[in-house]
């Protein structure tokens, strides 16, 4: 194919992408948009199969085959609460493809020119680092490795040593274009994204997935100036704009710094916790039966679905017990705090499956304002995401962090298992207040009594 | 360096357009903005097409099939998976 109009196509294919994205801004539109973008990355791979320059076909086929298989695969049986971990799978494999095609690149050609050399480098350390770090990412979110974080001492000497390795790799890689310092960046980089990626906590995982996401962007842009691909730039560029724009979102609504998930190990070991002490007081203790008359004559109900509520499976019945409380006339809407599950949106997914329309879902910006004139906010599995200590105690870890007030509507139901805390390991004197009913129960099993009860009303 | 300009100048403007555009994405729909974007990133595929293709080289050949292999699970999979996603998710029609 001239060369000319293989450049043209391959733009076209990136601004397949650029509207496929813009696309996503409304839930009308968003499945369209990704049917753009598919067909961009179809044109950009039937343009590059074209290319004159490849003399064989047998290995791209086995490749395309092997691989076009086990995504489908993955894709189709993946349950939604799984889907954190099938993301960083899926972005590991990116990122291993970035490195390889460098790696490739130097064992086919010597002599390449300096400035090839450096991406040449910058992609096989990205992409490596990538690679080890979101499958590690896997592991801990699929419970294969301890979701803790998990340093030793010797960390703190083992990851600079690390690091000027792979500096000096790289080096060697652009003074002297040999093969064998692109492996040994390679292996440097692999070993760099474990131990990186140990010592954080299961629960900032999604934070490590949006920034590897973001990093495998870069790392498919490094690709684009080492095979001079503007097609490979745009997309990497797009990529890697909003993975750290989801970073960026997630480690807000945590209360957090980038650089405190990545480079701390507060993650799971929650010994930063201030716990207040339950001291004497006494929560109220609700039964399904009072929970099922209080949502049944109320006005306006809220619900606020936490992780818990997916972990449970609830979402059904939550669902069922919405469709209940709306045949009576109660307006039913749901409050999702921009963390609720385990990556950003993912409580929208698993209220989606459950056949949640995507209208009755409201951010926290949007919903706030809406609590005091709230009959019932019932809160399944959520802790953290409405503890008012947030607003109150400066001197609380949580304190800053953006939650959901609903603690200012009439009445607050709880269902929870036991009045332990949360990720942060803080009390909630939610729990407490004159307004709050606790219904101790698994989501799921609670809710489903709540609905039995509100049917024999 | 002067060739370098050119794409870095792309790079840079592709920055700020995903950016404008991805800050107009609604919360709802993060998760699949993420995987959406993440099989993207497999554009990569390019790259390894050609690594596979034109391959001298036993070595070389084996790097660009896995890079295949690779790069297309994360196309094939991450559309798939975005797609499943995005169907589910409805209006109130009501």
């Amino acid at each position: 194919m001239n060369e000319t109009l293989a450049g043209f196509l391959y733009l076209l294919a990136a601004v397949a992408f650029i509207l496929g994205i813009k696309r996503l801004s409304s839930p009308a539109t968003a499945r369209s948009g990704n049917q753009y973008a598919s067909a961009g990355m179809l044109l950009a791979v039937i343009v590059t199969l074209l290319d004159r320059s490849i003399v064989g076909y047998g290995a791209i086929a086995a490749g395309i085959i092997v691989g076009g298989g086990v995504g489908a695969y993955l894709a189709r049986s993946v349950e939604m609460t799984a889907m954190p971990q099938l993301v960083a799978a899926f972005n590991g494999f990116g990122g291993g493809s970035s490195a390889l095609v460098a790696l490739a690149e130097m064992s086919n050609f010597t002599n390449l020119p300096v400035r090839t050399l450096v991406t040449v480098a910058i992609s096989i350390f990205i992409g490596g680092l990538t690679l080890s770090g979101s499958f590690v990412a896997f592991g801990k979110l699929q419970g294969i490795i301890d979701g803790r974080a998990i340093s030793t001492p010797g960390q703190r000497v083992l990851d600079p040593l690390l690091a000027i390795g792979a500096l000096a790799a790289a080096v060697a890689i652009v003074v002297s274009d040999n093969a064998a310092s692109g492996w040994i960046l390679a292996a440097l980089a692999v070993v760099l994204g474990v131990t990186r990626t140990l010592p954080i906590g299961g629960a900032d995982m999604p934070v490590v997935i949006s920034f590897l996401n973001s990093a495998s962007g870069v790392a498919a842009a490094a690709a684009g100036f080492v095979i001079e691909s503007n097609a490979l730039i745009i997309s990497g560029a797009l990529v890697g704009a909003s993975g750290l724009i989801l970073t960026n979102i997630m480690v807000k609504a945590m209360n957090r710094t980038l650089g405190a998930v990545l480079f701390s190990a507060f993650g799971a070991t929650g010994d930063t916790a201030l716990a207040v002490g339950s001291g004497d007081r006494v929560a109220r203790r609700g039964s399904p039966e009072d929970v099922a008359v209080s949502l049944a004559y109320a006005k306006r109900v809220v619900i606020v679905p936490g992780y818990g509520l997916a972990v449970a499976q609830a979402q059904h019945t939550i669902r069922e017990l919405a469709s209940l409380l709306e045949g009576r006339g109660v307006e039913v809407r749901y409050a999702i705090h921009p963390v609720a599950g385990r990556m950003p949106g993912h409580m929208n997914v698993l209220l989606a499956e459950a056949d949640v329309p995507y209208d009755l879902l409201y951010d926290l910006e949007d919903i706030n304002p809406d609590f005091p004139s709230t009959d019932v906010a019932l809160v399944v599995g959520a802790n953290d995401v409405v503890n008012p200590l947030a607003r109150s105690d400066s001197g609380s870890p949580i304190y800053g962090m953006p939650i959901l007030d609903v603690d200012r509507s009439h009445l607050v139901v709880v269902v929870k298992r036991s009045l332990s805390p949360g990720y942060a390991g803080i009390d909630n004197p939610l729990f407490y207040q004159d307004n709050t009913l606790m219904l101790f129960a698994d989501a799921k099993k609670g809710l489903a009594e709540v609905v039995s009860s509100i049917k024999e009303l | 360096m002067e060739a370098l300009l050119i794409p870095i100048t792309v790079f840079l403007l592709a920055g700020f357009v995903g950016f404008e555009l991805i800050t107009k994405v609604p919360p709802t729909l993060h998760t699949p903005l993420m995987s959406g974007a993440n099989a993207i990133s497999g554009i990569t595929i390019v790259g390894a097409i050609i690594a596979a293709g034109t391959s001298n080289g036993t070595a070389a050949t084996v790097l660009g099939f896995v890079a295949v292999v690779f790069a297309t699970i994360n196309v094939v999979g991450g559309f798939l998976v975005t797609d499943r996603m995005l169907e589910m998710f409805k209006r109130d029609d009501r």
